[in-house]
Formats: structure tokens, C-alpha cells, sequence
């Protein structure tokens, strides 16, 4: 419990942090810590295909943040700076690799599914109890559509959102060129 | 986009109707057999593009206008909206599988399951229409003939 609560300061500060910054790229980096520190929420809270998603969301959008910080303005550094930074870099990459090599280890070997590690995980009830449950043979289905229904009506509302504003944007481009060939 | 040769048409005609099938297939089968509302959309969406094609999009926005496109994108989200709030209205939860207490010990069957496969068609339906939608938007401006579209999405004639 201890372990939530520290995460939660952490992004409480990460947050404040963010919106009282005047350095664009401090803020956005911020942002990300709160995203990661939301992963980690998920990972102690035993839902790791929500952390590995929202881990990947987080990267893609911190990449493209950065990116368009970055070309708004950079901030050059030298001398000292520099060398302090790039040990820095070095030992932080240096760090994710032997974390990265300790995780490689823990991982179930290939075909040795995970819930046989820890009983009481959700698959085993699904896999037990779905056919009885929801009716339905297609195991996929009963789960997406049954016990985690409320996840596939997210999903199809971002479809739906997504193809409004693309139809959207389309739209608005082929009434700019209905215009230039009347002109 | 004047659409290709004779012979592509024919055997596009066929293979449309043969891959229509194939969608309709996978998505009332969905709980079933391996597929389901999203694959059976997108297998519907790719029979249209191959209309589109093959005929060119004059053909394919008569056989499919994009109002009752965008219309039947409307009711897919709607119907699996109801789906959900159904249950909520009868004194159930939210997405409680309403169906399956008047259908016991029917598994395996074609209905069966409750309201999965009712999600399904719902489901299939949202994605087939939306995305034959987007694929057919973008198919507008590969197009540079002298046809552009008015702002409503309607083909305009390059002689109006």
C-alpha cells in the first residue's frame, strides 16, 4: 500500500512540476514521469497487459512531444554540462540494460503460460469458467465481448472518433479543392 | 478512376459477393469460431474496396452512397451502445449479458451466448462502414481527372 501512495506523491509533484515549469522540455518530461509512474500503478495492481499498453502509448507520446519541443527551441550545452550529462546518459542506459537483463530472466520460459506462476490470476477464471459463464465457444469473444466488454466500447469509440476526425480533415481538403477548381 | 478491363470487372463481381459472404460468415460465427465483429468489418470494408477498384468510385458510390455508409456507421455504434445501457434500464448492470438466463445450456449453437453475437453484428457493422468510409475519402484525392467531390461528399460532375 505504501508503494501506491509514494507513487502517487510522485506524480502528484511530477504534475505540479509540469504545469509551474517554465521550461517547455522540463514540462514535457514531466509528463511522461506521470505516465510512467501510471504504469507502474498498473504493474503492483497486477494488470501488466494494461502497463505494457500504457508503457508504449507514453514512449510514443513523449517521443513526439520532445520532438516538437525540441523544434521549437533548443537548449545548448557545453563544457562541463556536457561531460556531466553524457555520464549521466551512460550510466542510466547502462542501468535499464542490467534491469532489462534481470527482467529477460524472471520472464516464464515460451509456453509455460504465466498464470500457472500466479494462481488466482484472471486467464485461469476465464479459461475455467468461460464457456459456462458467457456461452460462448470462442473463448476471444466471450472475453472481449463479455467480461471485458466495457474495454471493446472504448475501443470502438476511439474507432469511431478517429474516423470522424479523419473524414473531418478529409472533408475540409476536398472543399478547398472544390474552390481552387472553381477559381 | 474509370475502373479496369472487362475481364477484371467479372471476376471482381464475384469475388465480391463470394468475399462479402466470408465477412458476414466470420461475424455471426464470432462467438463461434475464431473472428468476430472487428475482423468480419474489415473483411466487409475490403469487398468494397475491391469494388472500388475494379469499377472505379462513380459504380461504388452508387451501390454504396456514402450517406447510407456514414448511416449505417451510426447505427453499428448505436445498436452496441444499446447493447450496454440495455441491461442497466431492466434493473442489471452495465453490459450484463442479459440474453443467456433465457437461453440455458445452448452452447455451441448458432444463438447462443446472449448478446455476444448481437455485439458482434453491431461491431461489424461499425467497422466495415466506417472503414470502407475513410478508404473511400482518401480514394478522392488519388483521383486528379477534373471529378472533385463537393463538401458533401457527393461526386461532382467536371462539366457542372
Amino acid at each position: 500500500m505504501l508503494i501506491f501512495y509514494a507513487l502517487l506523491l510522485f506524480m502528484i509533484i511530477a504534475a505540479l512540476i509540469a504545469v509551474e515549469t517554465k521550461n517547455l522540455l522540463g514540462a514535457v518530461i514531466c509528463v511522461g514521469a506521470i505516465g510512467f509512474g501510471g504504469a507502474l500503478m498498473f504493474l503492483f495492481l497486477r494488470a501488466p497487459d494494461i502497463a505494457i499498453t500504457q508503457i508504449v502509448v507514453e514512449v510514443l507520446s513523449l517521443i513526439i512531444l520532445i520532438r516538437a519541443t525540441i523544434a521549437r527551441h533548443v537548449t545548448p550545452v557545453s563544457g562541463d554540462r556536457e561531460f556531466v550529462g553524457a555520464v549521466v546518459s551512460v550510466a542510466i542506459v547502462l542501468t535499464l540494460f542490467v534491469a532489462g537483463v534481470k527482467v529477460l530472466d524472471a520472464l516464464p520460459p515460451f509456453g509455460d503460460p504465466i498464470f500457472v506462476r500466479t494462481p488466482g490470476a484472471a486467464s485461469q477464471t476465464y479459461l475455467e469458467q468461460g464457456l459456462r459463464q458467457t456461452g460462448a465457444a470462442n473463448i476471444v469473444s466471450s472475453v472481449i465481448l463479455d467480461y471485458r466488454a466495457y474495454d471493446t466500447l472504448g475501443e470502438a469509440t476511439v474507432l469511431f472518433t478517429s474516423i470522424l476526425g479523419a473524414a473531418a480533415i478529409l472533408r475540409g481538403k476536398s472543399r478547398k479543392l472544390v474552390k481552387e477548381s472553381d477559381a | 478512376m474509370k475502373g479496369m478491363t472487362v475481364i477484371v470487372k467479372t471476376v471482381a463481381g464475384w469475388a465480391k459477393m463470394l468475399v462479402f459472404l466470408f465477412g458476414v460468415y466470420i461475424i455471426l460465427f464470432g462467438h463461434l469460431t475464431p473472428g468476430g465483429g472487428f475482423a468480419g468489418g474489415v473483411i466487409l470494408a475490403a469487398s468494397y474496396v475491391l469494388l472500388l477498384l475494379a469499377f472505379g468510385r462513380r459504380f461504388v458510390e452508387e451501390d454504396l452512397p456514402l450517406a447510407l455508409d456514414s448511416k449505417l456507421d451510426c447505427l453499428g455504434a448505436l445498436a452496441f451502445a444499446l447493447i450496454a445501457v440495455w441491461p442497466l434500464i431492466w434493473g442489471g448492470g452495465f453490459f450484463v449479458n442479459f440474453l443467456l438466463k433465457h437461453l440455458p445450456e445452448s452452447a455451441l449453437n448458432l444463438v447462443s451466448a446472449g448478446t455476444i453475437p448481437l455485439s458482434n453484428i453491431a461491431i461489424g457493422l461499425k467497422v466495415g462502414a466506417s472503414l470502407f468510409l475513410v478508404i473511400f475519402l482518401l480514394s478522392v484525392f488519388s483521383d486528379d481527372h477534373g471529378t472533385k467531390t463537393r463538401a458533401t461528399g457527393r461526386i461532382a460532375d467536371p462539366k457542372e
